[in-house]
């Protein structure tokens, strides 16, 4: 369905006053974030910086922006904001009417070629994540963390075109692109041949209407979530009104499988972090919690080397173990059926049927977030009122009592979502497999081993 | 440049600074109010852990804890104690009528070293600074050495009762039974000096005991055990065990830092960070004499890790803790 055939939203998505909007007060709160983390408390629950961030945001991230709408996210994000309105000189006008296209100002240099990949994002993340524990309850270290993207984000504006640090290296980027190809919403051209036609491309280009795209994707090209970040300089420049924002059936993009060993590897590192992170943040065992907290110590070097281990080659190596499975009992059944298959490299049936693992992990994330976020939602009250810690009382809610809520539900909140998620992932594993002529059997197996795991590691 | 630029461009830097500047102005624009900040011992205590008042005025304090729960009180003003929660405000009122100097403590077990949480209120004023006598300690009046050894020559065989020892007790010299004699003897001298007196050479040694218990007994009111109850639970529990055996959650702890900074003094003894005395031990409570417990809580143990009280508690309150502690080793003690 076509969401944007209706002139009001149309009219709404078109504007640049709503999107300005949004920067204006999300770009105040991430500075906020900041100042709060550096000169308010250092008690992290009582922080703005950690009970805004790391529960607000995170909730609203993980369990609606990105399963509902993708990269919606991304359209409204602060981080690359500052950098942008330098590159172009304007925080609301479109270029100028005497210059024709959207070359930035600054340096504006080309992302290297060797680099157009999301390894640097993966990388990026895995930093993150090694470091968490830290980052998610000290104040201070978040601010850091939330003024060094900042800074990245605008240094990158002024170095290299577009938003390069947004689709190269923003480590929360580059899993809302992965997960975003499940959502059920996308922006696509209503006619393919249209844009084959179009002259001079000021989607890509630009034009007096507005900038070419920030996130290098023609959309002509476009048959996949993941690059798109919704930020609708092409609805606003495309001279053909070719452009549309469509509501669609959740699994669209995941049958169209990428080949891509970053984009797979991006789907190991998010699985493998949440599994991790739910023994850790929420299991019982208190040396492990320590180990991650404690960042430079022995322990945490051990931690590390796991952490790493398990996401950068047990997961990939099982999976590819049971890839090759796949490709031995085909490889049995046709020579029993005669079954000609499709010649496509192991590395390349790797990537395809990592596709599988995308519902597998943004399940694993929402079940692990949903156990954090009921328990400690309470404190968005607390902080609402005194952010920093000061003894303010805003909005006489200062007092509020930590209280878990809907813990009642929780497990079996959580059991539906990882059976759920299992089951989308063993039909989208089907589906593919069947695309290259393999068994999906052993990845089905890959995929509920570490489903039952993470039941396990949260109930 | 449009105006609806202008306007976007103004308004954006407006919100981006107001979100920063308007807290700093409300928070340095407001009262005179002094803030002091709460962490463990080991991450700097009470900051600032100096404070200037004027007897007579109303001093402000603004309490936050920077990481665990904490407490508040000014020694020998118990109405003054709060609890300082993490990343809240406390705000409280104080006014001395007094120039002096005031400790401010933890109250809570916040960590290992909760007791090095202490600070002080220097208060001026024009009033002299106390008009009570300065008393020397009695453990200095008798000459008792706080660190030497004290055991009990001799233990009794079952633990004696205060109780059992009423039908003896009209064998009992007068003498003993004076406030006096009971804070200046430890109970294994008061056995000494029983078991060599004729009115009692006819009972047996743990008659004398019970008697010993009985002297004990009658020299504490039954409000001032109970005070001194509530006050070892809530201060010297964490490191002496809340059965007194020494066993406090930071018993363990005390004895593993002791042994690995081996800190040590000159003195009579090498001294050290040490594991926490042990009170059920006959032999070292029984020789142990009221003043001498009376020294060490007042002044401390002088780098064995054992705070100094003197500055927290009043002299009823420690001698109601004395009472309480021989009630580890008496039976029928406590009211």
């Amino acid at each position: 369905m076509e969401l944007s055939r209706y002139p009001l939203i149309k009219g709404v998505l078109k504007s640049r006053w709503p999107q300005w909007a949004f920067f204006a007060v999300l770009l105040a709160m991430f500075l906020f974030a900041i100042f709060a983390g550096i000169g308010g408390t250092p008690v992290g629950n009582h922080n703005f910086g950690i009970v805004f961030v790391w529960i607000a945001w995170w909730a609203i991230l993980i369990l609606v922006a990105v399963p509902l709408f993708g990269r919606g996210w991304c359209a409204v994000c602060p981080i690359p904001v500052p950098g942008e309105w330098l590159q172009r000189g304007a925080v609301l006008d479109p270029p100028p009417i005497n210059k024709q296209g959207s070359k930035g100002r600054w340096l504006n240099l080309r992302w290297p070629n060797k680099l157009r990949n999301i390894w640097l994002q993966n990388t990026s993340f895995l930093l993150v994540a090694l470091f968490s524990s830290v980052i998610l309850t000290t104040p201070l270290v978040t601010a850091i963390v939330l003024a060094a993207m900042l800074f990245l984000a605008v240094g990158m504006s002024l170095v290299f075109e577009r938003r390069s640090f947004c689709r190269y290296l923003c480590p929360v980027g580059g899993f809302i692109g992965l997960y975003a190809q499940a959502a059920p919403l996308e922006l696509r051209t209503k006619d393919k041949s249209v844009c084959v036609r179009c002259e001079g491309k000021p989607c890509y280009n630009g034009s007096q209407a507005g900038y070419g795209c920030p996130w290098q994707v023609f959309p002509g090209g476009l048959t996949k979530n993941t690059y798109c970040g919704l930020c609708m300089e092409c609805l606003r420049t495309c001279p053909h009104d070719n452009i549309a924002i469509n509501i669609r059936p959740f699994s669209a993009d995941l049958s169209k499988p990428s080949a891509r060993l970053d984009e797979a590897y991006k789907a190991f590192i998010m699985l493998g972090s949440a599994i991790i992170y739910a023994a850790v943040l929420l299991g019982p065992w208190g040396s492990l919690k320590s180990a991650a907290y404690q960042v430079g110590s022995a322990a945490w070097l051990i931690y590390t080397t796991v952490f790493l281990a398990v996401i950068l080659l047990a997961l990939p190596g099982a999976f590819w173990l049971m890839v090759r499975s796949s490709s031995y009992l085909s490889h049995l059944r046709q020579k029993s059926q005669s079954i000609v298959r499709r010649n496509t490299s192991p590395r390349s049936d790797f990537s395809r049927l990592a596709t599988a693992l995308i519902p597998l992990g943004l399940a694993f994330w929402t079940a692990f977030s949903l156990s954090f976020v009921l328990t400690n939602g309470s404190y968005i009250l607390m902080t609402l009122s005194d952010p920093l810690g000061w003894g303010w009382n805003i909005f006489g809610t200062a007092q509020t009592a930590w209280q878990p809520v809907l813990t009642f539900i929780l497990a079996p909140l959580q059991s539906l979502v990882l059976v759920g998620g299992f089951a989308w992932s063993a039909r989208t594993a089907q589906k593919n497999a069947a695309e290259i002529a393999l068994s999906p059997a052993p990845v089905i197996g890959f995929c509920l081993g570490v489903t039952l795991l993470m039941l396990w590691l949260l109930l | 440049m449009r105006k609806a630029e202008v306007f976007a461009e103004i308004l954006v830097i407006a919100i981006s600074l107001g979100v920063i500047a308007i807290p700093l102005v409300l928070r340095f624009g407001a009262g005179n109010a002094i803030e002091i900040h709460a962490r463990v011992a080991e991450a700097g205590g009470w900051m600032p852990d100096g404070i200037k008042a004027k007897a007579g005025e109303t001093l402000h304090l603004r309490l936050i804890s920077d990481d665990v729960l904490h407490g508040f009180a000014i020694g020998q003003m118990p109405e003054t104690e709060v609890d300082v929660e993490p990343g809240k405000v406390t705000d409280i009122s104080l006014e001395f009528s007094q120039p002096g100097n005031y400790t401010f403590y933890c109250t809570r077990w916040c960590g290992l070293n909760h007791w090095r949480m202490r600070g002080t209120i220097e208060v001026s004023g024009d009033a002299p600074a106390s008009t009570q006598p300065v008393s020397e300690p009695l453990y200095v009046t008798l000459g008792i050495d706080l660190d030497a050894p004290h055991p009990a020559v001799e233990i009794p065989s079952q633990t004696p009762s205060a109780s059992r020892s009423a039908q003896v007790a009209s064998d009992l010299p007068d003498a003993y039974l004076s406030t006096d004699y009971y804070r200046a003897n430890s109970p294994a001298e008061a056995f000494s000096q029983l078991r060599a007196e004729p009115s009692t050479a006819t009972l047996e040694d743990a008659q004398v005991w019970d008697l010993v218990a009985y002297i004990w007994r009658s020299n504490i009111s039954g409000d001032g055990i109970l005070d001194g109850q509530s006050l070892y639970q809530a201060n010297c529990a964490a490191c002496h065990g809340e059965d007194g055996s020494g066993n406090g959650i930071f018993a363990d702890d005390l004895e593993a830092a002791g042994e690995a900074s081996m800190q040590s003094m000159q003195g009579a003894d090498e001294m050290m960070m040490q594991r926490p005395k042990d009170f059920t031990n006959p032999r070292q409570m029984l020789g142990a004499s009221p003043a001498l417990l009376h020294g060490k809580i007042t002044r401390g143990g002088m780098g064995t890790g054992m705070p100094m009280w003197g500055a927290i508690f009043s002299e009823a309150q420690i001698w109601g803790i004395i009472a309480y502690l021989y009630d580890f080793q008496f039976e029928g003690f406590s009211p």
